[in-house]
């Protein structure tokens, strides 16, 4: 760098005069530091600046001085000093603000344990619900089953026990006739499931000459609790026999699907 | 001391330092502040407030960035010019760009005052107008090139050269 050149150029008077840029006085500084030659330069200037400056200077300067600022300066940190008792005397204040938070906090505390308990007390009506309704079901199930029961020992009942059949042997099934009322219950308990698409059809049998008249379809064989189901037979039967057949059922029996049978006793 | 060590230990609040300074620059600050309020009681005041405030802030001088003196020069004309411009010295019709520095070193001349070490007339002989009107723009009111350029209707590179041979002048008259 040609540093005579950069004198001359006069922006080292501009930098003691304080007008240049931020930029342009970090890389003087940095010149001044490289170049003994600028720093003296800026010395120099300076100088002819504090004679000048001092010229303007009012003529009692001295008497202020610098015993006025360290007073004052004194004054400053002791002004710092007396703050810090009276803030110790704010202790008051302090417990008041301690105490209105926690108290804040307490409030909010119970608030949450409120909600806690009253989503529980949801919970365990709901739960209360559900445990009635089971109690409402055993209890219809229950008349029902003595319902079931009062009608089956009925004298006028007549029992018929369907045997199984060549299909499934081990097939069996009771017929419960009320003559008087026209009506059979089935019990199909022994009955193994239906496949999909088929369902168990009774038949009122006449013997001499073989008649099968249709009573009526095992509906809902596997969602049906109890397997008992209730029929009307108008017939004077002499047998009763349960085959499988297509959805909807048929016009007349299919024997080799006949799961069983069983003869009304005279 | 040397300044920059002076400066460091002001920087950490030394108060022996900073009494040191203050020796060194007080009269220069205060001159400053004096050219501007041109009332020498006013300038006194702004003047020790002026070191107070520096003082306060001392942690924010970064030698990177200036002189000492000039980081001092600028707080000075600042509180200088804030004080002509508030409400208490319009009432006193004063123009900042009125007059220069000069008639403040020429009162003093009339007082006769005995601070100065070198004479005003000889720090300031042979000075042109041109000289004086663009030292008092650039030191003692604070503007920039670019407003010095202005007030002074001439280009912009001319103020840095113009003011270059003028405080050359005052150099040669103090060396005299």
């Amino acid at each position: 760098m040609d540093t005579e050149k950069y004198i001359a150029s006069g922006i080292l008077e501009l930098y003691v005069a304080g007008t240049l840029s931020e930029e342009e006085n970090l890389d003087i500084a940095r010149y001044a530091q490289e170049y003994p030659e600028i720093k003296r330069e800026i010395e120099a200037i300076e100088a002819a600046i504090l004679a000048l400056t001092k010229a303007a200077a009012p003529k009692n300067t001295s008497n202020k001085g610098y015993i006025d600022l360290k007073n004052r300066i004194a004054k400053e940190s002791e002004t710092k000093v007396i703050a810090l008792p009276k803030e110790k005397s704010n202790w008051a204040t302090y417990t008041g603000w301690a105490a209105s938070i926690l108290l804040a906090v307490g409030l909010l505390w119970m608030y949450s344990e409120n909600k806690n308990l009253k989503s529980e007390i949801h919970v365990a009506s709901q739960t209360n619900t559900v445990l009635e309704q089971q109690i409402e079901d055993a209890k219809t199930s229950l008349e029902k089953s003595q319902e079931l029961l009062t009608t089956i020992r009925d004298k006028d009942i007549q029992v018929v026990a369907l045997g199984g059949q060549t299909v499934d042997p081990n097939s069996y099934a009771k017929a419960y006739w009320n003559k008087k009322e026209q009506k059979v219950f089935i019990d199909a308990q022994g009955l193994p499931e239906p496949p999909e698409g088929m369902v168990y059809q009774v038949w009122s049998l006449k013997l001499s000459p073989l008649t099968p008249t249709s009573m009526g379809l095992l509906e809902d064989f596997i969602t049906d609790d109890n397997k008992v189901f209730a029929l009307s037979n108008p017939n004077d039967s002499e047998a009763f026999g349960i085959t499988l057949e297509p959805a909807g059922g048929s016009e007349s029996p299919n024997l080799e699907q006949l799961y069983a049978l069983g003869a009304v006793s005279s | 001391m040397e300044l920059e060590e002076l400066v460091a230990n002001f920087r950490n609040k030394d108060d022996k330092a900073f009494e040191k300074l203050y020796a060194m620059y007080s009269d220069n600050i205060c001159g400053v502040i004096n050219s501007i309020v041109k009332n020498t009681d006013i300038a006194q005041e702004i003047c020790q407030d002026v070191f107070m405030k520096a003082w306060k802030n001392s942690e924010s001088y970064d030698a990177s960035k200036g002189r000492f003196f000039t980081w001092m020069l600028n707080i000075a004309r600042n509180a200088a010019i804030d004080e002509v411009r508030s409400k208490s010295h319009k009432n006193s019709k004063q123009n900042l760009s009125s007059d220069f520095f000069v008639n403040v070193l020429e009162d003093k001349d009339d007082l006769n005052s005995q601070v100065d070490s070198i004479g005003i007339k000889n720090l300031l002989s042979n000075l042109k107008e041109k000289c004086i009107q663009i030292i008092d723009l650039l030191y003692f009111k604070g503007y920039t090139q670019k407003e010095a350029a202005e007030e002074l209707a001439i280009p912009v590179g001319t103020v840095k050269t113009r003011n270059r041979s003028c405080i050359a002048q005052i150099r040669g008259n103090i060396a005299i």
